[in-house]
């Protein structure tokens, strides 16, 4: 891999964030309003129950978990998406570019755009509600890596799809956390869900990641075993969703969709 | 180059075909079929060394396929392409390295400046000394007073201008360009078309062309293929090429196979070598 088509990608991006406030917009105001919304459900909810809770630690926290996962997945779908918009598949793909370097592009932008917006949570979350944040101290590193590496995972994947099913399929981008949201256990403990819906959980990465958060908060420590299965999981998913993309980048070369990617459904 | 033999004498660097390193482009059997539908249909020709070739033929006869393909963003269905001697299915990366294109159909992201695009593609090329290359090119192609502009809002022509400084970037030993100038106006295409033919002089690139235009065709070209259907009819000098079949001009020509392909096809692909029609059958090819 070199490194200046790695950087090539990633100073796009940048140039057009640069010029325009309607991209980095997204990027600092959805998690801010998530974690004002959030904040003050917490801030409520600890007012009008004695249960010994801390909603902000538990709530507040995995809403901003939660955020800094899409802002990783959507970090790398909407690089990979300004070529989708542009048309640009064959200027792009017509260089020596390797699709490793242009994954690697695309990862290196989702995980500068996501850094922004932990920021803007953590300063909002901190200053705002007193969210005790750093109180998980070194557990924040493996909780946070486990979402990173899924959020990659699972933005190199959509890429794959919009790539194969066309610019419209954009569309079925965007609700994937929401989809995902309910089984991960984001805000309640995975127990609380019916053995399928378990079962689906503990297949995804994220669902390691609230459950020793909500551990953890509660004082009851995390489990080692569970952070790691959950960095394995994420880690394969990676490695599937590369493979996914350059299986489906191959099919679009043979089958004339990347040389005419606007016709959509050449098959 | 060479390489020092033990004894401190040096021998020529061996070279697979000495040949074959004088092409830019060789495609061989080049073939893309969709379903029912024979876009390429088995043709092979050659981009030496500092030559333009013109890929000539009406709508949809498969140029833009054929260019695709030698791009790498479009697999053939059957044959084998070799940029600088090098195989393009095998080291993709390394045989487009030495190329570069420009289309009516692949406009630069518009949301980007005209500085910008460069920068973008010149570190997508690896292109080592980026930034002095894109003065040179905003320079050579008078760019510089729209440095700062999006490209999208640029004209057509200046739209062209662009794509042209970015196909110049890496310094390609072969250059592809489709339609380069179908939006220019006459003095500026002329402008284009002299400086294509002295970069094609200076620093050796081989260029494929296509072109509607047939007296820029005559004007610039060493060399043409037309291609109607998929194959290629006829080959041949732009210059002596109408006239050797009984045309007046190019034109004339060209709307003559145009209109009737099957006539001219049939004892072209059947007498190669006996002169004008057919296949380029290029006497290196058989030696592989
Ligand atoms: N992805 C595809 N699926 C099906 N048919 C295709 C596809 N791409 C191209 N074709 C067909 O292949 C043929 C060759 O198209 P091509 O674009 O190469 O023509 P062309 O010589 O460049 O024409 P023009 O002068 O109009 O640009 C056309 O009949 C076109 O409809
Ligand atoms: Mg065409």
């Amino acid at each position: 891999m070199k490194l200046r088509p790695i950087a090539a990608i990633a100073l796009r991006q940048l140039y057009l964030m640069r010029s325009s406030p309607t991209r980095v917009l997204p990027m600092v105001a959805w998690v801010a309003v998530d974690i004002i919304l959030w904040g003050f459900i917490s801030r409520y909810l600890n007012s009008v129950t004695s249960s010994g809770i801390n909603f902000i630690a538990s709530l507040l926290g995995a809403v901003l978990f939660w955020d800094f996962f899409t802002r990783v997945m959507q970090g790398v779908t909407m690089a990979f998406f300004e070529d989708v918009w542009t048309r640009n598949f064959i200027n792009v793909f017509a260089t020596p570019l390797l699709i490793s370097e242009y994954l690697t592009g695309l990862v290196l932008t989702g995980v500068t755009t996501s850094l922004v917006g932990l920021i803007v949570m953590l300063l909002l979350a901190t200053w705002l509600f007193g969210l005790p944040f750093f109180s998980l101290g070194l557990l924040l590193l493996p909780l946070l890596l486990v979402l990173f590496l899924f959020g990659i995972g699972l933005g190199v994947l959509a890429s794959a799809m919009v790539l194969r099913l066309g610019p419209a399929s954009e569309w079925l981008v965007w609700p994937i956390p929401a989809l995902l949201s309910p089984f991960v256990g984001v805000f309640y403990p995975l127990s609380t869900l019916p053995p399928w819906m378990r079962a689906v959980g503990h297949a995804l990465p994220p669902s390691y990641v609230f459950e020793n958060m909500r551990s953890a908060v509660a004082g009851h420590g995390y489990s080692g075993s569970g952070l790691a299965i959950g960095v394995a999981l994420a880690l394969l998913d990676i490695l599937l969703a590369a493979w996914v993309f350059g299986r489906i980048y191959r099919y679009a070369v043979r089958s004339g969709l990347l040389a005419r990617y606007s016709a959509e459904s050449v098959s | 180059m060479s390489v020092p033999t033990p004894a401190g004498a040096a021998i020529p660097a061996v070279t697979t075909n000495v040949v074959a390193a004088s092409y830019a482009l060789r495609a061989e059997g080049l073939r893309k079929q969709y379903g029912a539908t024979i876009a390429v249909d088995g043709i092979s020709f050659g981009v030496r060394a500092g030559e333009i070739v013109g890929l000539l033929g009406p709508n949809g006869a498969g140029k833009t396929t054929t260019i695709n393909m030698v791009l790498g963003v479009l697999q053939p269905s059957a044959g084998h392409i070799s940029i600088e001697g090098i195989d393009l299915a095998r080291h993709r990366s390394q045989a487009l390295s030495h190329t570069n294109f420009a289309a009516v159909y692949a406009a630069l992201p518009g949301n980007l400046t005209v500085y910008q695009n460069l920068r973008f593609f010149s570190l997508l090329y690896d292109v080592a000394a980026g930034a002095t290359r894109i003065e040179q090119l905003l320079s050579e192609f008078d760019l510089q007073r729209l440095r700062n502009a999006r490209s999208g809002v640029l004209s057509s022509g200046e739209q062209t201008r662009l794509a042209l400084a970015k196909a110049l970037l890496n310094n390609p030993r072969l250059l592809l360009l489709d339609e380069p100038t179908a939006s220019l106006d006459p003095s500026a295409a002329a402008l284009i078309r002299s400086r294509i033919r002295a970069m094609a002089t200076r620093s050796g690139c081989g260029i494929l062309w296509t072109s509607h235009n047939m007296y820029e065709v005559e004007e610039t070209c060493d060399r043409v293929l037309f291609l109607s259907r998929g194959r290629i009819l006829l080959e041949g000098d732009p210059k002596t090429l109408p006239h050797a079949h009984g045309a007046a001009t190019l034109e004339e020509l060209f709307i003559r196979l145009a209109r009737e392909p099957l006539a001219t096809e049939a004892p072209g692909t059947r007498a190669p070598g006996t002169g004008a029609p057919a296949q380029q059958r290029d006497p290196a090819a058989g030696g592989r």
